[in-house]
């Protein structure tokens, strides 16, 4: 088995009777083990709705989504497909259930029934994985909004799940926060095989996924590698996002007769391409 | 004036206090009030009030953090003595003017009073200063758990559950009330001045907001818990477990001894 999710024809409404409400419509869409997704999509497009049907916090109305084979409509696995696929939201401070740090961090595996030592070796762990060990017996109200974020990530990276999906973790964060947030997911997947999904407003941080969704009104209108994605900016602009000012600024160069490859995202590489570009 | 309420009770000075275990504390606590109102006669009380005062440096909490605490209940303090005074007629009269008498008795009577108010608040402060808010909780629970031979673990959780959240969103909600004042007074809002019924109309504006955006966090907390395998606490495990120490038993040995003594001096005296 190669996917860890799998949506088959699945449709979900926030109401029963008024089909307006309809958020998505025979969706299908598969995640692979051990992959990065990035998914854009304006306000309201059914982002987060995709993410709570992807650990059963919602269940479809019609179709099926499958966690490592396991429908998340059956009751009695619902642990198994809750500590499979983690979960970390936009607000740091309404998933922080207790007030030091180690305690909240060891939630989960409480939950789980797992036996004290265990908890306590998981807990050091994932701790340390964040880079926040240090601050293990400290209150999360006097921490930053980007340590209080990489304390949300120990405390689902601490019930060792195979996938976690971010729904837009660094958007209440500064540059500094949201830099440090994303480089302990890169480092999840890359160092630890963690599967992620990353639900994001910002463009930029679609260059360290391997796949890049876009999702407009519950359908997906997009799907490829960033560089594929970002080389249609046309495109993104249609699907009501921001291109990054990097792509466009490239787009609107390559109008006017520069060459380039297709899809440069990062600060970066777009001066290296730029002045590669300006002295042939 | 709202920081002040961040729930700073708990000094982590790292006394011999504060290493007993949090059910010890709590039990010895309630054990101690008891005593204060058993002891009768005024030798058992000294004895008590010289026991508190070793108390107070044991904690190695400056006194200054006590007499806080005592100053905040001193109206209460003064109004329930003046009450005492006049309460009973028993005994011989040493003052008398217009209606009112005053017995050697009540004066009696009104010091005992005030002095165990005293010892009261000074030990519940001593209990909340060396406690930090999550001990008293898992204390609590412990305590509690034999009601899940009755069929009530159930609620005991939910207690503990309840309890531990509100510990946690005390800060944040002072943080999120002081949000709104601020948006509120930039709009115009004043709530230093004016009549009270001005005042409390202040209020509203900030109740309001704070009320949908409680709720709101509420809704986001209940999914985040559930994401992380909350299922009403069924075979819940904890990484902190209780355990007594020797120094525990040492307290409850000292606590019987002073109860030995109070009821010695209440018989002799
Ligand atoms: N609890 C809810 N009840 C009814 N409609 C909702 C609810 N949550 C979201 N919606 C609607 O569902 C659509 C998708 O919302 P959402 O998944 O939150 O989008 P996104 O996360 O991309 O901003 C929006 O039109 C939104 O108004
Ligand atoms: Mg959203």
């Amino acid at each position: 088995m190669n996917n860890i999710i799998e949506f088959n024809n699945v449709t979900y409404n926030y109401s029963s009777e008024d089909a307006d409400y309809i958020v998505l419509k025979d969706f299908n869409l598969n995640i692979k083990k051990g992959s990065f997704t990035v998914i854009l999509g304006h306000n309201g497009s059914g982002k987060s709705t995709l993410a709570k049907l992807m650990n059963g916090l919602y269940k479809p109305q019609s179709g099926s989504v499958l966690v490592n084979g396991i429908n998340t409509l059956d009751e009695e696995l619902d642990l198994k497909v809750k500590s499979t696929v983690g979960m970390v939201f936009q607000n740091p401070d309404n998933q922080i259930v207790a007030s030091v740090v180690e305690e909240d961090v060891a939630f989960g595996p409480e939950n789980l029934g797992l036996p004290q030592e265990e908890i306590r070796q998981r807990v050091d762990s994932a701790l340390k994985t964040v880079n926040m060990y240090e601050h293990k017996n400290d209150m999360p109200h006097k921490l930053s909004g980007g340590q209080k974020q990489r304390i949300a990530i120990a405390g689902v990276i601490a019930m060792l799940p195979e996938c976690i999906v971010l729904d837009e973790p660094t958007a209440m964060l500064d540059p500094k926060g949201r830099q440090d947030v994303i480089d302990t997911i890169y480092k999840l997947n890359k160092e630890h095989g963690i599967t992620i999904v990353l639900i994001t407003h910002f463009m930029e941080q679609a260059k360290y996924a391997d796949r890049v969704l876009v999702l407009n009104n519950g359908e997906i209108t997009a799907d490829g590698t960033p560089i594929e994605v970002f080389s249609k900016p046309e495109f993104l602009k249609n699907s009501g996002l921001d291109i990054p000012q990097t792509t466009e600024l490239i787009f609107e160069l390559a109008k006017k007769g520069l060459n380039f490859k297709n899809g440069i995202i990062s600060v970066d590489d777009t001066a290296n391409a730029i002045a590669a570009a300006l002295r042939k | 004036m709202l920081n002040d309420f961040t729930l700073g009770q708990y000094f982590p000075t790292n006394s011999l206090i504060h290493r007993l275990d949090p059910r010890i504390k709590l039990l010895l606590t309630l054990g101690f009030l008891i005593l204060i109102f058993c002891a009768t006669n005024i030798y058992a009380l000294t004895l008590i009030i010289f026991f508190v005062v070793c108390l107070i440096f044991l904690t190695k909490i400056p006194l200054k953090m006590y007499v806080k605490n005592l100053k905040f209940i001193l109206p209460i303090l003064i109004f329930t003595t003046v009450i005492n005074l006049f309460y009973t007629n028993n005994g011989n009269i040493i003052l008398e003017f217009w209606k009112i008498k005053i017995t050697d008795y009540a004066v009696v009577r009104s010091i005992f009073l005030s002095l165990r108010i005293v010892l009261l608040i000074i030990i519940s402060s001593a209990l909340t200063y060396t406690t930090s808010p999550n001990s008293i909780t898992t204390g609590l629970e412990s305590l509690f758990s034999p009601f899940k031979y009755i069929g009530l673990g159930r609620a005991v959780h939910t207690m503990t559950m309840m309890m531990t959240i509100a510990l946690r969103f005390i800060p944040t909600l002072v943080e999120e009330t002081q949000k709104i004042m601020n948006a509120q007074k930039a709009r115009g809002v004043n709530f230093e001045n004016g009549s009270l019924i001005q005042r409390i109309k202040a209020i509203i504006p900030i109740l309001i907001p704070l009320l949908i955006s409680s709720v709101k966090s509420a809704y986001d907390l209940a999914e985040a818990m559930e994401s992380r395998c909350y299922n009403g606490g069924e075979n819940k495990t904890n990484l902190k477990v209780l355990k007594i120490q020797k120094s525990d038993y040492l307290a409850v040995l000292f606590f019987i001894i002073c109860c030995l003594i109070v009821f010695l001096f209440n018989i002799v005296f």
